[in-house]
């Protein structure tokens, strides 16, 4: 018999960590062929923080017009239907709307995720023959949502501003312009971007971690 | 217990489905030494795919043990199972199971960056070793722009880039034509040849006989009969009758 090429081990060592950017080639590279149903998940994602966006662009805006206090403007603020003298309260009725648009979103990304998860068992299992940790695993999953969710984001934050600019300058002309809360839009901008990012890595954990659990025998059995 | 590199001692495996009960292995026992080349042969749903599964670290015994290296499996958890699957086995399937959304490069590479090299080292050594399975020229294309017998090339470069001491190919011509079957006999055979890497096949293909060192038949979950080299070209009739599925 041949002489043994490997030094005997003491006992087997743990698999070590990979570093997250191989995960992100392997999420993006499933993003780009996958495209279709990235963009509609992506599209959920727009419309509700676009509509975020917007509704917290279009306080900010409202609350500086108020703020100046002039009789002409105020004539065109109620005209707009603005409560000049409860301006800078929240209405209840518009929260609830964002809440459940930004549930919806929750929903619809958990289900793309689930979906996603479903078709790649057997993925996961070759994965896991190869050495993957679940922590690889759990990585791949979260960054292809948080990827999904980061441009939804970016692009939801900017339509929902942009459109804020739009209604404003057609309610209030020149008013709109010389008063803008410019910091505080960019605030919006950030909120928004920030909860579609928070929104799309929520709803990526349960499937994730459901995905990290197959046991490779599983996954290989799956016929396609 | 002996000094082979994988010794299986009177492995059981059950399973429960409802009420009934499904005895895939009704214990095996065997030694495969290093360098080997094995052939599993045996009629469907005989537990040929449950006991691969047992020495791959994927699934564990009911009963009895197996040992690698004189390692337990068993005793492993699973970061340790994950490392014991990295760096000494090299798995090969009859459906290939390449990853269809990355390149052939990428697909070898992958599986070496798990070892824990720098992944341009990995795409180095990956570029390599599909060069020496004669894929060099395809390195960018997707597993779905290369032919069946060409995936099963990019998914034997995976399973050896990382040096294993052991390649457990599940029917790996299940899928092929003749010749091209006959072409990835030769490629695993070479690797024990010039490797010294242990081959185990579990298979219904007659081809793979005369590759092997030593073939084992396995019926009902039980090893039926164990041929070596010399022995095997006189029985190839009766294999034929025994092994139709
Ligand atoms: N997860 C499972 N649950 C229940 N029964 C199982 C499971 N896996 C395998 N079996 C059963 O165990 C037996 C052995 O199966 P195994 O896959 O090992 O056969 P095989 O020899 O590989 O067959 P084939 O040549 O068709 O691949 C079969 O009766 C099968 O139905
Ligand atoms: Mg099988």
């Amino acid at each position: 018999m041949a002489a043994r090429k490997s030094t005997r081990l003491q006992s087997i060592p743990e698999q070590g960590q990979i570093p997250w950017h191989v995960a992100a080639v392997v999420s993006w590279a499933g993003l780009r062929r996958r495209l279709l149903r990235a963009l509609i998940t992506m599209s959920g994602v727009i419309l509700a923080i676009a509509f975020l966006t917007y509704m917290l662009g279009t306080e900010s805006i409202t609350a500086a017009l108020v703020a100046v206090n002039d009789n002409a403007l105020n004539v065109l603020l109620q005209k707009a239907g603005v409560d000049i003298f409860s301006a800078g309260q929240t209405d209840d009725m518009m929260v609830m709307l964002i809440g459940l648009s930004l549930l919806t979103c929750l929903v619809g990304i958990t289900n793309s995720m689930l979906m996603s998860v479903a078709e790649r068992v057997r993925e996961i299992g070759t994965l896991k023959c190869l050495g993957a940790r679940d922590s690889f695993i759990v990585q791949t999953y979260l960054i292809e949502s948080s990827l999904q969710g980061i441009i939804g984001a970016v692009f939801g934050a900017v339509l929902g501003c942009v459109v804020a600019l739009v209604v404003a300058f057609a309610n209030y002309r020149g008013y709109a312009l010389a008063n803008l809360p410019v910091l505080a839009l960019l605030r919006s901008i950030l909120w928004g971007f920030l909860v579609g990012a928070g929104l799309s890595i929520v709803a990526a954990i349960a499937p994730a971690y459901m995905a990290a659990r197959k046991q490779p025998v599983d996954a290989l059995r799956v016929e396609e | 217990m002996s000094d082979a590199l994988i010794s299986a001692r009177d492995v059981t495996k059950v399973y429960h489905m409802g009420a009934e009960t499904v005895h895939a292995l009704r214990g095996v026992t065997l030694d495969i030494s290093r360098g080997e080349y094995v052939s599993i042969m045996g009629p469907s749903g005989s537990g040929k795919s449950t006991f691969f599964n047992m020495i791959g670290g994927l699934d564990t015994p009911s009963a009895g043990e197996v040992f690698v290296e004189g390692f337990k499996l068993a005793d492993l958890n699973g970061r340790q199972l994950a490392w014991f699957r990295c760096h000494k086995i090299g798995f090969i399937f009859q459906s290939f199971n390449l990853i269809t959304t990355l390149t052939a490069l990428e697909n070898v590479a992958i599986a070496r960056i798990f070892s824990g090299v720098t992944p341009a080292q990995a795409r180095t050594d990956a570029a390599a070793v599909l060069d020496r399975v004669g894929l060099g020229h395809r390195l960018h294309h997707l597993p779905s722009q290369v032919s069946g017998g060409q995936q099963q090339r990019i998914a034997i470069a995976r399973a050896l880039v990382n040096e294993p001491a052991i390649i457990l190919a599940d029917e790996p011509t299940g899928n092929l034509d003749l010749h091209t079957g006959e072409e990835i006999i030769g490629l695993l055979n070479g690797m024990k040849q010039d490797l010294g890497i242990t081959v185990i096949t579990a298979t219904h293909d007659m081809k793979m006989i005369s590759a092997s060192d030593k073939v084992v038949w396995i019926r009902d979950g039980r090893i039926d009969r164990v041929a070596g080299k010399g022995e095997v070209k006189i029985t190839v009739g009766s294999i034929d009758g025994d092994t139709v599925a």
